[in-house]
């Protein structure tokens, strides 16, 4: 429960999520994984230190380079945050059938 | 009847449908008449849209706001492109986090289906990575859910 919530935790960040979604893509280095933000490395390695404090990222040594990748926690992270966004699009969706239903009823409403 | 299908298509194409009980003339409504808007698009519990501006016209423009009473908010603009009247809405759109996402280009059709609709709703992002970063940020808007792993997690 306590990596869960860490994770989460990991996963409440856009940057954070974003870095993940650059991992799925496959490892990537440092610089890498700053270049699509306007943020310094030291920001991004802050970021990258959560991510791998929660278990979520995996650093592999290769000479003067840090590569990262996901880790298998990583991927079930992402995958459990991926269904939580279906269901706000589903509720979405669930709220309009209940708003085109009230519009027929007025449309039925005014014929009469 | 009312289950959402959501897959990634190609690199940089997301394609969402959902069938509705309504014809396609309320669906079409209920995607540009800012105080239906209002009501739907809210995405999780607890978010509303203070804000909702939608000029249904070629070149009109359209603006979502987003609060959770929290002290948390974001935004969304746009600009229509083409409409097809109870048919078809394509328009662009970038989300605001607040530095502003790539534009999507957003193709929506509303097609009858028996006493229903079929929509469909087809974006395309600029490129691989920024799509794989907005399935990851959608949270917020609630629109960009996917159930659908991304590509190469496996």
């Amino acid at each position: 429960m306590e990596v869960l919530d860490a994770a989460f935790a990991a996963l409440a960040d856009p940057t954070r999520r974003s870095i993940l979604a650059r991992l799925a893509q496959g490892e990537a280095t440092v610089m890498e994984l700053a270049a699509p933000f306007e943020m310094t490395q030291p920001a991004i390695s802050q970021h990258l230190k959560v991510l791998e404090d929660a278990g979520l990222i995996i650093r592999r040594v290769e000479g003067t380079k840090r590569p990262r990748r996901l880790a298998e926690a990583g991927i079930e992270a992402m995958d459990q945050w991926l269904a939580m966004l279906r269901k706000a699009l589903e509720k979405n969706y669930d709220r309009l059938d209940g708003v085109l239903a009230g519009m027929e009823k007025h449309a039925k409403g005014k014929k009469r | 009847m009312s289950k959402m299908t959501l897959k990634t298509e190609g690199d940089t194409h997301i394609v969402v449908t959902r069938r509705f009980a309504a014809p396609p003339e309320a669906v079409y409504r209920a995607h540009t008449d800012p105080k239906l808007i209002q009501k739907w698009l809210l995405g999780p519990e607890g978010w509303t849209m203070p804000v909702c501006i939608s000029e249904a016209k070629p070149g009109g423009k359209f603006r979502y706001e987003w609060a959770n009473g929290k002290g948390h908010g974001f935004y969304v603009t746009g600009e229509f492109l083409e409409l097809s009247p109870n048919k078809r809405i394509v328009h662009v759109e970038r989300m605001y986090l607040p530095d502003p996402t790539p534009d999507n280009h957003v193709d929506t059709r509303f097609d009858a289906d028996g006493a229903g609709t079929l929509m469909t709703m087809r974006m395309t992002l600029p490129d691989s990575e920024t799509r794989a970063a907005m399935l990851a940020t959608g949270m917020e808007r609630g629109m960009e859910a996917s159930y659908v792993r991304l590509e190469g997690m496996i």
